[in-house]
């Protein structure tokens, strides 16, 4: 959305010429949403309207829940040029070892904080191998995949699926927040249209401000009509999914934390000192170094982010299926690192917004739901998925390389 | 047959938004040594790229003739079949392959359908002896100096029966002594009617060895010099490439005020650790406020070593005796981080490879090492990023169609600028900068000499490593030079020649590991 706003103004040619351009230079971006697009329409029609239900739609919100904090954890790891491949089964592990906690009497306000200090634990561990020993992220993770999984499998091996039934754990994923105490008197979950308006009302404030900020810098901005057109497009898409949702039970809480872990990520990358580290790191590792930056420090912390992601990922899936099975986790990271690439993040590193990872997560997940609901085989949506996958890698590679030339 | 062995005629190569080449006729006569010369982003490498195929034949407009014959190159393999071998800066052979490997990649000899290493080894020796080296083929490039292996590449390319050699930029990396060996091979294979290409930045060379000399700006032909009928001049040249005259490239320095030390290393010895070889014995030096020096040398003679031990140690040398002392007061960086917020600031020698984020843009690029400045809170303020980028941009002359353009789009001059400003951003008071004008143009050395002197003028110290002799002299109030990881000489300006340069350049000394 934002380097929507840095494509030179064509002066002449008028909005046509403007509208092409904006397409060309942004072909990445609108790719995303042009994909995620088609995947609403055509399984809205061949699941005849189930797919966009209000219940369907929550139900898609709460699954990729899980997969879009793993992916806001993985893009950073990407940018910097690393990857993870153990988050599936450190999430799996990591989620059977609350279950197994509240299992045996913890208080779930003890649990939550305990699982996700496990999972820095883990971020640490991992961060140390490939930072102060050296050992290849690619080497450490496929170690700690193997690692997690067995220990997955060996604290289920005695009882099997372990049930949750603390109430307050499962509404994590399968729950909603309460309304406000005079929403009684509306058909519609008050507090999460107010939320929407209040979302649609920061949203255009920040546009305006940007958009204020490159013209008293004289950077190049959007014709009026296009800029007014994007307003008026999200302000649509923002308050129609609010209206669904308000409709039907109200605001998920998958979705108030998913949101809160963004803010704070972005926040982190696009305000920060740390952000211009990493995404400096991810550019040019030497330059960084030696413009002062502690590269070694930044990647442990980003490893660390990691782990605590994977933790969290592993609380939304156990409290989604109300249970901790012994393969939970399996592909986890596959979901995770093609949210990330179908987000934008660059193949070559240093480039990447945990913003479109989001959409990245709803593009894969739409996918699955979508799949799930047709009742397709699951060995065939794994091949759908890995083709989707390496296509999203290749369009990436293509566009960036003749951006180039 | 015609006198020429390659004409181009009425070439025009056009990218979105920019004229490349604008109808560039360019004529090669057999067996000379053809310079080209120009600005960075005169045209140069699009015109060389246009005649070896890398651009294929549809993608421009205009002709190439070779021995008389229209040819339309669709790949570089067909060039190559015509006898056109072209060596970039950035060389082209495997590491960790042996040489004799590296010589025949493509093309090797076959014996039946398996391939006769024994005549390969045989073959290599014969070719590395045509162009003065005289090496084991079966030595791995990487064990290779840089001299040597752009002999390799010239080698290399003569192993294909090559009609026309082109070379860009082949001394860029050298030292002066390599740079004399290549120049004299280039006139031992004219003699043996080898047709060369040379694209340079040194006009020094270019004087030295052009038979004809063609001057490209802004992707035109300026003026083709017949370099045989009469001996060309290098203000000449510099006339025609910028379209003006610069009288002296290195600006005059008035009302020089030196204080006191401001920087000393003592006794600086530096060991490899994967090695276990010293690559600094000893090194004693100090740069006082509002000088420069200039630490000249060969290449491999230590300098960036020195430099990249001096500040944060990124390579993890160790570092086994020695003292650092920074307005008298003992120092030890342990990483850029420290120097840096000690006031010490380190422009790389090569500005791509780690000097600059190449897929950021110029403000990231400039407040990068300094981001504590711009920080309210824990939040870096962009507005006043934005105000401090742009004040750099003007006072720098930085050519850019905003500050927030990406860095990896700008011209060389623009991206060493860029690099400039952000360690400038940093306010150091000992600037090192590792060869400054590497590859950019007469125009922007100038601005940044001009610039060295503002600043050592406001009392900052500057500490220059440059393989350039001329720069070196031209630049420095005070030289040291180096040979082998030691300091083997120190001279006055007024004092120090090129000769006298190069003979402690070229000194070993004992005690002193290559």
């Amino acid at each position: 959305m934002k380097s929507a706003e840095a494509t030179p103004r064509t002066a002449k040619g008028g909005l046509g010429a403007e509208l092409r351009s904006l397409l060309v230079s942004n072909i990445r971006d609108y790719a995303m949403y042009v994909a995620l697009a088609v995947i609403f329409i055509v399984f809205t029609i061949v699941t005849d309207r189930l797919f966009i239900s209000p219940r369907n739609l929550v139900n898609l919100v709460n699954q990729t829940g899980y997969v879009a904090v793993l992916a806001i954890g993985m893009t950073l790891i990407l940018i910097i040029r690393h990857i993870d491949l153990s988050v599936g089964f450190v999430a799996g592990f990591l989620g059977a070892v609350a279950a197994i906690l509240l299992m045996r009497g913890w208080h779930v306000w003890l649990v939550i904080p305990v699982v996700l200090l496990c999972g820095i634990a883990v971020g640490v561990y991992q961060g140390l191998l490939v930072t102060r020993i050296k050992v290849p992220a690619f080497v450490t993770t496929l170690a700690g995949m193997f690692i997690f999984r067995g220990l997955l499998s060996w604290v289920t091996a005695g009882t099997g699926t372990i049930i949750v039934r603390d109430p307050t754990f499962l509404q994590l994923s399968n729950g909603y927040i309460p309304d406000l105490p005079w929403g009684r008197n509306f058909s519609f979950h008050l507090l999460t249209l107010l939320l929407g308006i209040l979302l649609v009302v920061v949203f255009i404030w920040g546009q305006l401000k940007q958009r204020q900020d490159l013209k008293r810098y004289n950077f190049p901005t959007t014709s009026p009509v296009v800029f007014l057109g994007k307003l008026v497009f999200f302000s649509v898409i923002i308050l129609g999914v609010t209206w669904i949702m308000a409709s039907y039970r109200g605001l998920p809480w998958t979705a108030v934390i998913v949101a809160v872990v963004l803010l704070i990520y972005n926040f982190i990358l696009n305000k920060t000192r740390l952000g211009r580290h990493i995404y400096a790191i991810g550019g040019n590792p030497e330059a960084a170094e030696l413009s002062g930056i502690k590269v070694k420090q930044v990647t442990f912390l980003v490893f660390a982010s990691m782990g605590l992601m994977a933790a969290l990922a592993g609380i939304l899936y156990t409290s989604r299926l109300a249970s901790a099975t012994p393969t939970a986790g399996l592909g986890f990271e596959l979901d995770a690192i093609a949210s990330s690439y179908i987000g934008g993040v660059s193949v070559g590193g240093g480039v990447g917004r945990v913003t479109n990872t989001i959409v990245g997560a709803l593009v894969i997940m739409s996918l699955t739901n979508g799949m799930n609901l047709l009742g397709v085989d699951i060995s065939f949506q794994y091949v759908v998925k890995g083709a989707i996958f390496v296509l999203a890698v290749a369009f990436d590679v293509i566009t960036r390389s003749r951006a180039k030339v | 047959m015609s006198e020429f062995i390659l004409e181009m005629r009425a070439i025009t190569k056009e990218f979105p938004g920019v004229k490349a080449l604008d109808n560039v006729s360019f004529q090669v006569r057999r067996g000379e040594i053809h310079c080209l010369v120009g600005e960075n982003g005169a045209g140069k490498s699009t015109l060389m790229k246009v005649l070896s195929g890398v651009y294929p034949f549809g993608t421009f407009d205009g002709s190439i003739i070779i021995n008389g014959q229209p040819q339309q190159f669709r790949h570089v393999s067909d060039s190559e079949k015509q006898g056109i071998a072209i060596i970039y800066q950035e060389l082209a052979l495997f590491p960790e392959l042996p040489i004799y490997e590296n010589l025949f990649m493509g093309h090797e000899i076959m014996k039946g359908r398996i391939i006769d290493w024994n005549e390969t080894k045989v073959r290599a020796k014969q070719i590395l002896e045509r162009v003065g080296l005289d090496l084991d083929p079966s030595r791995k490039v990487k064990d290779l100096g840089v001299g040597q292996r752009q002999l390799v590449e010239i080698a290399k390319a003569l192993s294909r029966d090559v009609q026309i050699l082109i070379l860009d930029e082949p001394t860029a990396a050298l030292n002066e002594d390599d740079s004399r060996n290549l120049l004299n091979l280039l006139k031992e294979l004219k003699g043996q009617g080898v047709t060369c290409i040379l694209i340079s930045h040194k006009l020094k060379e270019v004087v030295a060895v052009a038979d004809t000399i063609t001057v490209l700006r802004d992707g035109r032909v300026v003026t083709s010099l017949d370099a045989r009928a009469r001996q060309v001049g290098e203000q000449e040249i510099i006339k025609h490439m910028v379209g003006r005259e610069i009288e002296n490239i290195y600006p005059k320095r008035e009302n020089v005020t030196i204080g006191d030390v401001l920087f000393e290393i003592k006794n600086w010895t530096v060991k490899d650790p994967s090695t276990n070889g010293e690559i600094l014995h000893n090194v004693n030096m100090y740069v006082r406020r509002g000088e420069i020096v200039g630490l000249a040398g060969l290449m491999g003679s230590g300098r960036t070593e020195l430099a990249l031990s001096i500040f944060g140690n990124v390579p993890g040398y160790q570092i086994t005796s020695g003292e650092l002392y920074l307005n008298g007061q003992r120092m030890h960086f342990r990483h850029p981080a420290e120097a840096i917020s000690s006031g010490v600031a380190y422009v790389t020698e090569d500005r791509k490879l780690n000097g600059l984020v190449l897929i950021q843009d110029v403000k990231f690029n400039i407040s990068l090492p300094s981001l504590e400045k711009l920080e309210e809170g824990v939040v870096v303020n962009e507005h006043e990023e934005i105000a401090m980028a742009e004040s750099y941009r003007k006072s720098l002359d930085i050519r850019t169609p905003s500050v927030k353009a990406k860095v990896g789009n700008l011209s060389g001059g623009n991206q060493q600028k860029t690099s400039l400003a952000k360690w400038l951003f940093a306010e150091p008071s000992l600037l090192i900068m590792d060869e400054p004008t590497r590859g950019i143009d007469v125009g922007a050395k100038y601005e940044i000499y001009t610039l060295m002197n503002q600043l050592v003028a406001q009392g900052m110290s500057i500490l220059m490593i440059s393989s350039e002799l001329l720069e070196i002299l031209g630049m420095s109030d005070r030289i040291y030079i180096m040979s082998e990881g030691t300091i083997t000489g120190e001279l006055d300006a007024q004092e120090a020649t090129e000769e006298k340069i190069m003979a402690m350049a070229t000194k070993t000394t004992e005690g002193s590991r290559a």
